[in-house]
């Protein structure tokens, strides 16, 4: 693969991560949520099999179908189970701040990760580092999903976005950390979503709704 | 030997936790976490000894380290470990008596407490950042469910937001995990994530990267650490889990994050100078110790003023870390340690007076020092070693973080902090006060749960008190005036109940008393001498400061 070949292939894997993070941000129904979310794993897990054919690594390679198999595969269903049991809520009606506000945040945040990045990309010009600032919009975007969402499930996959950006960066900089390294840091993530997901059904029977707003009975 | 030593505390309590799942939780098992935890200590004590004579150790191929800071944060493990699960039996035994919990529950609590406990091991023991970044997060995993133990809505919300705000607080110390990854491949000699390696990179790291990498770790760690202003799950979780893990939580837990911190500040003043960190904790000391004072003087609820003390105490952590001379880290150490003895003892107390009361609002308890003398000395004596009341070690410490911060340059932001330090001892000795003195509430009369349905808090149910009674408050919710010592407004009825169990002697102690007047004495024996551990505290300081005490 020419390095030419091998850049455009990586912009257009990270440049669907970023799109499928704003369409997150976008839509409002649950169900098509997770399946962008989904979406997302699939352009994740290529990004990592891109890396992992230009540095012909076939450790690498092992790694790219676990995150395929994580990502696109055991959190959405994970997610749509959680989804099916949760009754009438299947939709995020009313966000703290409105689409067309979230949709504009967005695009700040993307500059932002743009104006931060500069010094990750300085470091060590490639293809790769140059997608760097994508990993981190995503980030940001998830963060901002994480605290202008009131549904249990919307937070969960708000924090699942960060993951996944985060995810995007370790490989862009580094190809990873080391196999032990990340297998702890993928069975961790698996097990936080199962913890909330627990936490969620429980949310439900305790409050009757997994409505974040709710739960105003710890206060000072 | 010195391998099988340092793999102790991680290995020990997964063999309790194997040992809880298949035998569960019933009489012959009762004392197997407690034992456990001694052997945490006397491994740790073992693993410190021989880290100070021959120095540091790795194991399991390179994953796992040892140095006398390791040890050092071992040993605060294992003694608060041993008094949380000496603790543990009777407060389990009191909540099965009084129908809230279950065999399956204390089950469930025993085993996740002894992986919370090689967890916590395994973070101070991982010889990388990559190690230690997946102890820490399962750390959130096994305690989530501790936090949720309890029946009702505080709980799991407390859960809920404890897992949520966590996790995205790791989530951004795993971005910068991997940033200062990055920027060590890019230096001459390419070094991996071990701290041994790190710390010799240090000087040739890219500042611009390591810059980024620094601040999203100590954020990330910090927010583990439960620093202002990403405390916001420590009040609701260290108030709602049951008073074990209460106490494990903030005796140890925070601390173990605020050890993650004193290894990223070690590499980030080699690579950066030490402005940038010292800056960035002096701002979160300031706003922890600030937040905690302003809500402490108008606190109403026991427990949570015990959480907001915890918040304020990794404030003076990250104030003495930011000083970062000798003295000032010496001094940082010893407070994790008398930190975490007084800090158990609180909670484990608070518990107590949680099951006795039913209430965990301040105004609610009233006379404890003639009803349960016991009880009301280790909360009255636990206050003062918060408050750095000599002997305590905390006088010793927060005496040596002070002096550290006026010799160091720090003037304006030492003075800052001991000006809100004495006011959070004001706070607190105000709030104890009160739960201790006055009239004890009325005597005993007669009656039956049935008679008072609407008096009985309604999640809690009935509570038994050590006597066997029952204790319930009359639907009292006038407001307490703040700083009067005045007689019992909320006049306790005591309710017989025939279900629960009567203990023949109230006055008789039990294993967890003797566990908490040890500790006690152990963080007003600290205060006077440092004995054996000296060298060790000595050792540990010069890792983190690079000269000696």
């Amino acid at each position: 693969m020419s390095e030419a070949l091998y850049g455009q292939l990586l912009n257009i894997a990270a440049g669907a991560l970023l799109l499928t993070a704003v369409l997150i941000l976008w839509r409002r129904e649950l169900a098509s949520i997770i399946d962008v979310f989904a979406l997302q794993g699939l352009a994740l897990a290529t990004l990592v099999g891109l890396i992992a054919l230009q540095e012909g690594s076939a450790e690498l390679a092992v790694v790219a179908v676990g995150v395929l198999v994580l990502r696109a595969g055991v959190l959405p269903w994970l997610l749509r189970r959680a989804l099916a049991g949760a009754g009438q809520t299947r939709r995020e009606t009313r966000p703290l701040v409105n689409v067309v506000s979230s949709l504009l945040a967005a695009a700040a945040l993307t500059l932002l990760a743009y104006a931060v990045s500069q010094p990750l990309v300085a470091l060590d010009p490639s293809p790769a580092t140059h997608a760097i600032p994508v990993g981190m919009a995503v980030v940001l975007i998830g963060f901002f999903v994480l605290v202008t969402r009131r549904l249990a499930l919307s937070q969960l996959v708000g924090f699942l976005l960060m993951d996944n950006g985060i995810t995007a960066v370790g490989f862009l900089t580094t190809a990873g950390i080391g196999v032990i390294v990340e297998l702890g840091i993928s069975l961790d993530v698996l097990l936080v979503v199962l913890v909330l997901q627990i936490l969620k059904t429980r949310i439900r029977e305790a409050f009757g709704d997994t409505d974040i707003d709710d739960l105003r009975e710890l206060h000072d | 030997m010195t391998t099988l030593l340092m793999l102790g505390p991680v290995l020990i309590p997964l063999v309790a936790a194997a040992v809880y799942r298949i035998l569960r939780w019933r009489p012959a098992t009762v004392w197997v976490g407690a034992g456990s935890a001694a052997g945490v200590l006397a491994t740790a004590i073992g693993t410190a000894a021989r880290v100070t004579s021959s120095g540091p150790r790795t194991a399991v191929g390179g994953l796992l380290a040892v140095d006398a800071l390791s040890a050092f944060m071992l040993i605060v493990i294992g003694a608060v470990a041993v008094v949380a699960t000496a603790a543990t039996p009777a407060h389990l035994r009191i909540e099965l008596a009084a129908g809230r919990t279950d065999q399956r529950v204390c089950t469930q609590h025993s085993t996740l407490v002894q992986l919370f406990l090689a967890a916590m091991a395994l973070a101070v023991l991982a010889a990388s950042l990559g190690v230690l970044w997946v102890a820490i997060e399962a750390t959130t995993v096994v305690t989530a469910f501790l936090v949720g133990q309890r029946r009702g809505r505080g709980p799991v919300e407390a859960a809920w937001k404890y897992v949520i705000i966590c996790s995205t607080g790791i989530a951004l110390a795993l971005l910068g995990t991997f940033l200062l990854n990055y920027a060590a491949q890019h230096t001459p000699t390419p070094a991996g994530l071990d701290w041994v390696g790190l710390t010799a990179a240090a000087p040739d790291l890219d500042p611009g990267v390591t810059r980024i990498a620094v601040l999203l770790l100590i954020l990330g760690f910090g927010t583990k650490a439960g620093l202002a202003p990403m405390h916001a799950w420590l009040p609701d979780a260290h108030s709602q889990a049951p008073a074990p893990v209460s106490a494990l939580m903030s005796g140890v837990l925070i601390s173990v994050a605020f050890y993650a911190i004193l290894r990223v500040k070690i590499i980030a003043d080699a690579a950066l100078g030490p402005e940038f960190t010292r800056t960035l904790l002096i701002v979160l000391a300031l706003a922890s110790i600030a937040l905690a004072a302003s809500l402490l003087l108008a606190q109403r609820d026991y427990k949570r003023m015990l959480a907001y003390s915890s918040i304020e105490n990794m404030g003076l952590l990250a104030l003495g870390a930011a000083i970062g001379s000798p003295l000032a880290v010496a001094a940082v150490l010893l407070h994790i340690l008398g930190h975490g003895l007084a800090k158990s003892v609180l909670f484990l107390s608070a518990g107590r007076i949680l099951q006795i009361t039913g209430s965990s609002r301040i105004e609610k308890v009233r006379g404890l020092a003639a009803r349960e003398p016991v009880l009301a000395g280790c909360l009255g004596f636990g206050v003062l070693a918060i408050i750095a009341f000599p002997p305590f070690s905390l006088f010793a410490s927060e005496f040596g973080i002070a002096r550290a911060g006026f010799a160091g340059g720090l003037g304006w932001a030492t003075a800052a902090a001991l000006i809100l330090v004495l006011v959070i001892a004001a706070a607190l000795v105000g709030h104890t006060s009160r739960m201790l003195l006055g009239a004890p509430a009325a005597e005993p009369a007669a009656a039956t749960t049935g008679a008072h349905p609407a008096a009985v808090p309604a999640p809690v149910g009935a509570i038994t008190s050590t006597d066997g009674a029952v204790w319930t408050d009359r639907a009292d919710t006038s407001v307490d005036h703040p700083g009067a010592a005045q007689p019992a407004r909320a006049v306790a009825v005591p309710v017989q109940d025939p279900v629960i169990p009567v203990r023949t002697d109230p006055r008789r102690l039990g294993a967890d008393s003797y566990a908490l007047i040890t500790a006690l004495i152990a963080c007003a024996v600290l205060g006077l001498t440092l004995g054996p551990l000296a060298p060790l505290l000595a050792q540990a300081t010069t890792i983190v400061t690079g000269t000696a005490p």
